[in-house]
């Protein structure tokens, strides 16, 4: 069996101000022709204009295991959000 | 699309001697003759990859191909739209593109040449693009408005093609024993057709002197130090000069291009009434 | 392009923790999305790694009946049209591929798979393209199926599948619509374009259908993948609509369907049709469709032609990773 190149996960920003968002992977040998297949796959119909391409071996996510541990004492911080506060109607401004 | 101009074109072989070779081929101006050259090499390089679809070493590079062959198919009928209307006898891009013979095409003979492999195909598109890519920055000068606007769009197409074709012949060159003596025969095969993309014919002249084409023989050094420092990158060999293969701008091609065509135009000539 | 369930995987097995299968057949009956790292039953995993597989190999291998007229398309128009939605195939592949990647299956394993047979691909692709009006039909029809059975894939259960095919169904939008316009232009054309339009209708028809999968009395799995959400609506629901949506568009065209039981029938407010011919069905995906040896060797070929770029690109990448290291 004749081997493939390795994989990378490509990040396109599609317009100024805006984030790098995921949108797929593509196969490559190296940084730059993966950022060439990234802009020859990912940007045909004018979706970017910027690219990122990261080796996905490079990607550490969190364990889906520990979701609970991660995420779940985030829920009960009602106080970091405005809308916990309750300030009389005629206070304006804030 | 901008209409002829402002200058006087010499009309057939009215033109004195140098124009022989134009009213042997049958066009009736210059500026129709130049948008040919620039509009077939597109075209027929476009039709070459293709070729390619479906066929590529992996599905990225046929991604890679295609986009190529797109942009290049664009030029094509921007410039063969425009010849038609120079010449103003009613033939449209298509035409122009499905309906001469091998005699009235005017692309050079380096886009009309096999694929060969992919290193055959890198090292004619290396060679092509790096001296589109001058040409076109040349033509945004251009006396024709619709020249200037194409090579502007173009340019960029083009810088893209080149860019790309240097990486695959770096790689190929400074990769295997095997990919490295494949590009360099891909190399040694395009090598040939070199000196005609810099011929400065008597059309290429009087196009250049009306303000309307490129010096081409002016862009030789810029593309020679870019071709040369990618060939060095890739740790080849360029190849020996050898008697210019001349021709193609005449109607004078390699026996490739007869086969192409026959394959690129059998619709439109096995169904003459027909539109699609 | 499209899939079919032309494989089948065995129930789920009884050797997962029955609380962790409970936890995510909950999940994902309250249609919430699946991710690669979240835990899944091996048959699912398995379901859709052929599914998904299979989808891209169908995407693969489909550029090549279009891609056979590529160099004879018969307008500057029609041929960048045509490259691009060839290019979109091998796009659509690109993506599928990565999603099943996400299952744990590399794209090699799966390229392997598909040249060595085990994996299959939608049938209709084991079909010539003989004229020019087949691009039509291509485009209209089979890309018609494939919307039909893609558009509810955007909600199946898998994240990257259902994102993969979100961007898929955007793209191909132009694809059946190009198709349509081409039959339009051959319809109203000379006698011998709209000779070579009706041929291809009669030709196409029936692989269409086909594409739906079997019936759904031979489709056992279906209850499974529907109840998963990598199946949304059964191939002969499917099927009926496409029969209700393409009869129509070939009335507009002034084409025959070639189909003598085609009726509409008021009751159950759909068209009436002929039996499809399950031998040959089930024969082409045995590979026996007319050029599906063809179609395998272009792709074997093409591979095995490019293995020495891959490599060598990769042996420069190494070199240059290990020049960069020392320096």
């Amino acid at each position: 069996m004749s081997k493939d190149w390795p994989l990378w996960e490509v990040f396109v920003r599609s317009r100024g101000g805006l984030s790098h968002r995921h949108v797929g992977s593509v196969h490559a040998p190296d940084a730059e022709i993966a950022l060439r297949h990234a802009r020859d796959t990912y940007t045909r119909r004018m979706e970017g204009v910027s690219l990122w391409v990261v080796p996905s071996a490079q990607i550490v996510a969190s364990d889906p295991a520990d979701d609970a541990a991660m995420f779940d004492p985030a829920a009960d911080k009602v106080y970091r959000h405005p809308t916990f506060y309750s300030i009389p109607d005629d206070v304006k401004h804030i | 699309m901008a209409s002829l101009p402002p200058i006087d074109l010499p009309r057939g072989a009215t033109g004195a001697g140098a124009f022989d070779a134009l009213a042997e081929g049958g066009e009736n101006n210059v500026l129709f003759g130049f948008l040919l050259r620039l509009g077939d090499d597109s075209l027929i390089l476009g039709q070459r990859l293709s070729e390619w679809t479906g066929h590529a070493p992996s599905v990225e590079v046929d991604l890679s191909l295609a986009n190529i062959a797109l942009d290049l198919v664009g030029q094509a009928t921007h410039f063969l739209n425009h010849a038609g209307e120079v010449e103003g006898k009613g033939r449209d891009g298509d035409a122009l593109a499905f309906r001469r013979d091998v005699l009235d095409f005017r692309n050079c003979w380096l886009v009309e040449q096999p694929n060969g492999d992919f290193a055959q195909t890198m090292a004619r598109q290396l060679l092509f693009s790096g001296w589109q890519k001058l040409l076109f920055q040349a033509l945004l000068g251009s006396r024709d408005a619709t020249v200037a606007a194409v090579a502007e769009k173009a340019v960029k197409e083009v810088t893209y093609h080149e860019e790309l074709a240097a990486e695959w012949v770096i790689r190929l060159g400074d990769g295997t024993e095997e990919s490295r003596r494949r590009m360099q025969d891909g190399l040694e095969w395009m090598w040939r057709f070199v000196p005609e993309l810099f011929d400065m014919d008597p059309l290429a002249a009087f196009v250049a002197e009306h303000g309307l084409g490129a010096d081409l023989a002016a862009l030789r050094p810029a593309w020679d130090r870019r071709v040369r420092s990618v060939i060095e990158q890739a740790t080849l060999r360029v190849p020996a000069d050898q008697r210019p293969i001349l021709g193609g701008r005449r109607g004078h091609h390699s026996e490739h291009l007869g086969h192409l065509l026959c394959t690129m135009q059998f619709l439109p000539r096995t169904y003459p009434d027909a539109t699609w | 392009m499209y899939t079919t369930e032309l494989q089948k995987t065995k129930a789920v097995a009884g050797t997962e923790d029955p609380d962790k299968l409970a936890a995510f057949e909950a999940r994902v009956a309250a249609d919430e999305f699946i991710e690669p790292k979240d835990w899944m039953p091996e048959a699912y995993r398995r379901t859709l790694t052929r599914q998904i597989s299979q989808h891209a190999h169908s995407e693969i291998v489909g550029m090549l009946p279009e891609g056979n007229w590529i160099t004879r398309a018969p307008s500057l128009r029609r041929k960048a049209i045509l490259l691009a939605k060839v290019q979109d195939e091998a796009g659509h592949g690109l993506y599928l591929y990565s999603a099943a990647e996400t299952l744990g299956t590399s794209r090699e394993e799966m390229i392997e798979a598909l040249h060595s047979g085990k994996a299959k691909y939608s049938t209709i692709f084991n079909y010539p393209t003989l004229t020019w009006a087949d691009i039509g039909a291509i485009g209209w029809l089979v890309d018609g199926a494939a919307i039909m059975n893609q558009v509810p894939l955007q909600r199946t259960s898998y994240g990257p599948y259902a994102r993969a095919m979100v961007r898929v169904c955007k793209e191909e939008s132009f694809h059946q619509r190009q198709g349509y316009e081409i039959m339009m232009h051959l319809a109203a054309g000379t006698p011998e374009q709209k000779r070579m339009a009706q041929d291809a209708l009669n030709r196409w028809w029936w692989p269409s259908l086909m594409m739906f999968g079997p019936p759904d009395a031979d489709s056992p799995n279906t209850a499974q993948s529907m109840r998963w959400r990598i199946k949304r609506e059964t191939n002969d629901e499917l099927r009926q609509k496409f029969v209700d949506i393409t009869v129509p568009q070939a009335e507009a065209l002034g084409l025959s369907v070639p189909d003598p039981v085609l009726a509409w029938n008021e009751e159950k407010g759909g068209h009436d049709f002929g039996e499809i011919d399950w031998e040959e069905f089930y024969a082409v995906v045995r590979g026996e469709g007319p050029v599906a040896k063809e179609r395998m060797k272009a792709r074997r070929d093409a591979w095995e032609e490019g293995a020495w770029v891959r490599e060598a690109a990769a042996a420069y990448a190494e070199k240059h990773a290990r020049k960069a290291e020392a320096a």
